[in-house]
Parts: C-alpha cells; structure tokens; sequence
C-alpha cells in the first residue's frame, strides 16, 4: 500500500539546507491534506541539524551514513534512495530543486517509469488531483500538470516555497550505516568560488549589468550586497566580457533565481536576463534609460545614474542599520 | 569510438511565446526557429571529442520535418551524422528520453552529449534519464571535460561552487554553458551539409506519465513605481523596502 510522502533532503558539509526545509514543508502540508505519512530521507556523513526537520512537520528522518556519503555521488545516492523508495513504496516523492536535486531526479524517474515533473513553483489539489504549476518557455508562459503515474515525483524550485517553522519538534532520526556503495560516479573534490554567498540560494540579489562601466566598479556593487547580507549577481554581458564569472551569471544561460528582493543595476532586462529573474518577489531597478525593459517588471525604481545612485544607496543603508 | 549528440530545435530565446488555441500547445505563427542554445555546446564538445580520438559523430533529433533545420546545423558545424526521430505528438520527457535511448543504443554510442536543458520545456532531465535507461554513467551540468582513456574527469556548476567528478565510459554528459565556445559553420560545412542525407525513422510510442494540462500567461506584474530621478529618491526607496516591501 502506497500511503506515504518521502521528502529528500539534501545537506552540504553536514548542514541540512534551506532547500530541504522547504521540501519538508511542501511535504508534509501534501500528507495532512490526504492523510498521509510524510517521511525524510538523508544521505551524508555526520549532519548536524537532522533533527530541525521536526520544526517543519516530518517527524521521522532515515539517515543513511558512510563517511564516502559526505559528498554527492550520482550513483551512491541513486542506488540508496532505489532501494529505499522500493522498500517503503511511497507515492509521492519531493526533491529540492537544486544542482543535485536536479541532477538525481531524473534517474530515480526512469529508473522506477514514472513521471516527474521538475521546477515546480506551485503545487495544488484542484478535484482532489495534485497539479503542479511550472515555468516554461524560460518563463514567458506557465503550464500546470499532472502526473498519471501512481508515484510521482515533484522538484521544487528553491526559494518559492517559504520554510517557515511550524512547531519545535524534534524528528525522530533512524540512522543507517550504508556499506556496498556504487561509488562509479564520484566527487573528488569541490572547488568553491570566492563568493561568500551564491545567487541560487541567496534571499537578496544585487546585480550588476553593462551599466557598471568597468570589472572594478562591482566594488560597489559588493559593498551593496554586503550591506544587504546578499549576493552578487551580473547580466551575461559583464560575464560575457570576463568581469565576473559566470557562477554569478542569472538568466537563461545562467541561474534561475527567485529572492526576496532582487536589485538590477545597470542592466536592459533583456528577455534571457528576465527569464532567470522574474519570478524575483520584490525587483528594484536602476538604469539611465527610462524605457529600458527593466522598468516593466521592477517594483521600484529610479531613472539615474548607477554611479549616482548605488553610493546613495550604500550611504542610506548604512544610516538606516545604524539607527 | 561512436559519439552521439542529442538536439533540439526549439523557439529563438527572444521569441515572444503566445498561447495557442488548444491551450496545450504554442502559437507558432511568426516564431523563429533555433538550435537549443545548450546543444550547441553538446554539439561542440562532441565535435571536440572525436578531433582528440576519431570515431564518428551522429546527431539525433526528435520531432518534426521542422527539427531537420537544427540537425542541418549540427551537419554543418562538422557532425557526420543526422537521424530525425519522426514524431509529432507531445511526449513526456521520459517518453522522449525512452526513444533517444533506443536509438542510441542501435548506434552504440558510448559518450553521449545533451545541453543541460532545452530552453522550451525547460526540463533539464532528459541526459540523465537516458543514461538511467542505458544503464551509463552520467554527470550533468558540465563545464569541463577530460577523457582519458576510459576514465572521465568532469567538472560540473554547482551552488556556490563547483564538483570535479570521476566516472567511467560509457557516460552521458550534458552540457552548461562555460564548457566551451561553439564554434561557427564554414561556408564548406554548410555546402557540405546540404548533400547529406538526413536519416528519418519512426521512434517507437511510449506511454506518458506526465499530462499537461493547460499552459497560461503568468501575471502580468504591475509595472511598478518610478520613484524619481536622482540621488534624493534613495531615501525614499530604502524606507519603501523597508516598511512597504518589507525586505530590508
Ligand atoms: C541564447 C541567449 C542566452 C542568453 N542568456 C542570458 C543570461 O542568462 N543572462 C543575461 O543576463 N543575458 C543573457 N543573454 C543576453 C541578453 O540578451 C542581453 O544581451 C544581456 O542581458 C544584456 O546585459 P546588460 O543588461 O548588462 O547589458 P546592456 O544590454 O548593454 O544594458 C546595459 C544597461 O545599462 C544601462 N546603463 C548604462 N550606463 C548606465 C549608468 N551609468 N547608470 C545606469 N544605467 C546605465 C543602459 O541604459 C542599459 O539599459 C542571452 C542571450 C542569448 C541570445
């Protein structure tokens, strides 16, 4: 009997992420609107936060452990969640949409003949049918869908779905010593980039476009988002030219973002550029031209000079937080 | 060595994308067709990789007589091969993925290149599925690639970093932008690529898993407020994000 939500989480250096809480949320609301269990599922090493889980509604966790497991291995993971979801049988499976959510979905989808339907920004019962909202056309248009299949798999888009604490429980977590891994896929080593924080999870977003002049004036554009406790982010044409790297690029060809707030400075809004930000909640736009597209879609904004205008804002900031 | 490369012919990234009358479908009228900006990476990697070890290069499509144009392209960048998977009616991503699979595997190809994602559907799963399907390895999201031999270092974009990840062949890559610079199609290769013959086969149906329902437009955002002019408007928009928005 398939009667069961499973939720995988996802940690980094053995902290559970933001991703994985939103996960849970989505689950676990999905599993009291059908009365079903929800249940989470964790591969890594040591993590430290497993049992935060319970503050977002899953009370039971199932830790998979093997020091090998602390970094991501297509195959290690894939094989482990197989045997797990064959054991349990659960009917719907909630994975966070990041690089490896992304990544391992489609595997357990053809592996197990099911449908998955990826980047979900919404997920709703209309008529007692789970459907789920997605962007596509680089999100000039949105689809609903819904899958046929007795077990489902839904990837979330991060950021859209707020995790928000919903009790102080602590999950009951069932850890598994996994031995027998296929490690025919493995990571040797993860180079992080400099940034302190990147685009794809970062609640704020300041970017930078053409507008800046010059790779030296993203200075300007770091003391913002520093001031915000944000991150940097560039329009393909800075990163095109070599002024930024291309892990900061948002768009079509780059990351698909949706922060809080989303600060564009010296950028058109190019369609590709939209694409990867539109879903931003709140968009604050500055640029010279007062028909640049930007202005379409941005909440707030200030028809001016960049050069003008960022070192007010990095002043007004300042006077603000310290008051 | 055989190395496959998947594509997809899909609208131009500054399209303006109507709804059509089924609701389920796009207006096509007046939308300009391209080769999925992903694949042209997909296709130069492959390309790359049969310059560094020979073998022969096949591109396989699948939809429409429409998607020829796109294998045309793929001929005239240097690729040996063009088979169009004839098939019109919507398909799941697995359904697709199940029928690339089955002609990859008549061709026995053992690298196979996929963009990262198609820029129409923006689903991102298909390479991994059909390596899944293969039973290869796969790494996605690849901004560099080194074979030796049999054994596969990749590097793949990740948050805040990247993973260099070790594999084996046969393996399925799929590519994101920063793997390499595509190149252009000579005059030569475009002549060349007109004679070539385009393989047309009839892919077998696979039940879907996926329904779509209907697509729509996202709500138009309001366009929001001009709040000034210059320097003086920044106080003002601090305190909107402030107190309004809430977000700072
Ligand atoms: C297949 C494809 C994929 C693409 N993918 C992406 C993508 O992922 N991300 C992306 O961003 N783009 C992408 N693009 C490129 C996109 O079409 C635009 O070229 C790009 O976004 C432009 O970047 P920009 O806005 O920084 O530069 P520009 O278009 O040059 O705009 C600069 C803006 O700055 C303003 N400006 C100049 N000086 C000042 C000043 N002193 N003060 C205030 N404002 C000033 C100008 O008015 C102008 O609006 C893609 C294109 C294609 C064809």
């Amino acid at each position: 009997m398939a009667n069961k939500v499973l939720v995988i989480l996802e940690q980094r250096n053995g902290k559970i992420k933001k991703s994985s809480f939103e996960a849970v949320k989505v689950a676990s609301e999905i599993s009291s609107r059908i009365n079903y269990e929800t249940e989470a599922v964790i591969i890594g090493n040591n993590i430290e936060n497993i049992e935060e889980t319970g503050n977002y509604g899953v009370s039971n966790v199932v830790h998979f452990r093997n020091p090998e497991l602390e970094n991501y291995s297509t195959s290690a993971y894939k094989k482990i969640l197989l045997e797990h979801i064959n054991s349990t049988n659960p009917e719907i499976i909630i994975i966070p949409g990041t690089s490896l959510g992304k990544d391992l979905a489609p595997h357990i989808s053809a592996k197990l003949d099911c449908g998955l339907i990826s980047d979900c920004i919404a997920l709703n019962y209309t008529n007692n049918e789970l459907i789920a909202t997605r962007p596509i056309f680089a999100g000039k248009l949105l689809a609903d869908f819904k899958v046929t299949s007795t077990k489902k798999i839904f990837v979330l888009r991060p950021n859209v779905f707020k995790a928000d604490k919903i009790s102080d429980m602590k999950a009951d977590v069932k850890t598994i010593d996994v031995d027998n891994l296929d490690l025919s896929t493995k990571v040797i080593e993860i180079k992080k980039t400099d940034t302190k924080l990147d685009v794809a999870e970062a609640d704020i977003i300041v970017s930078g476009g053409r507008g800046m002049k010059a790779p030296e004036n993203f200075k300007l554009i770091e003391e913002l988002a520093e001031l915000l406790g944000g991150a940097v982010g560039a329009s393909r044409a800075v990163v095109d030219a070599g002024w930024r790297p291309h892990s900061e690029q948002v768009g079509q060809t780059g990351k698909t973002v949706s922060p809080t707030l989303y600060v564009a400075l010296g950028i058109s809004g190019a369609i590709q550029h939209l694409a990867g930000m539109r879903s931003s909640k709140y968009i604050v736009a500055v640029n010279k031209d007062k028909d640049a597209p930007i202005f379409q879609i941005a909440d707030y904004g200030i028809v001016g000079d960049v050069f003008e205008i960022v070192p007010a804002m990095i002043e007004e900031l300042k006077k603000v937080k310290s008051n | 060595m055989k190395i496959a490369v998947c594509i997809n012919h899909v609208p131009d990234t500054a399209a303006k994308i109507n709804i059509g009358n089924d609701r389920k479908s796009i207006d096509t009228a007046g939308v300009a067709y391209v080769v999925n900006p992903y694949d042209e990476f997909a296709i130069e990697e492959a390309l790359k990789t049969k310059e560094k070890f020979g073998g022969e290069t096949v591109a396989i499509s699948l939809g429409s007589d429409a998607n020829k144009e796109t294998l045309r392209k793929a001929l005239a960048m240097g690729i040996d091969e063009a088979i169009l998977l004839k098939d019109e009616s919507y398909r799941d991503s697995l359904s697709v993925a199940k029928a690339l699979a089955d002609e990859i595997k008549s061709q026995n190809a053992e690298i196979v290149f996929f963009g990262k994602q198609s820029v129409d559907f923006d689903n991102g799963v298909i390479g991994q599925m059909v390596a899944e399907l293969l039973n290869y390895n796969s790494v996605s999201n690849v901004i560099k690639l080194i074979i030796e031999g049999n054994k596969i270092t990749a590097e793949r974009e990740i948050e805040g970093g990247k993973e260099i990840v070790e594999t084996t062949l046969p393996v399925v890559i799929t590519a994101q932008k920063g793997l390499n610079e595509p190149r252009y199609a000579s005059l030569k290769g475009i002549m060349a690529a007109k004679k070539k013959n385009i393989i047309e086969k009839i892919p077998a149906n696979y039940q879907n898993n996926v329904e779509l329902i209907e697509m729509k437009k996202p709500a138009s955002k309001q366009p929001g407020r001009i709040i000034g002019t210059d320097a003086s408007a920044v106080q003002e928009l601090i305190r909107l994000l402030k107190e309004e928005a809430k977000v700072i």
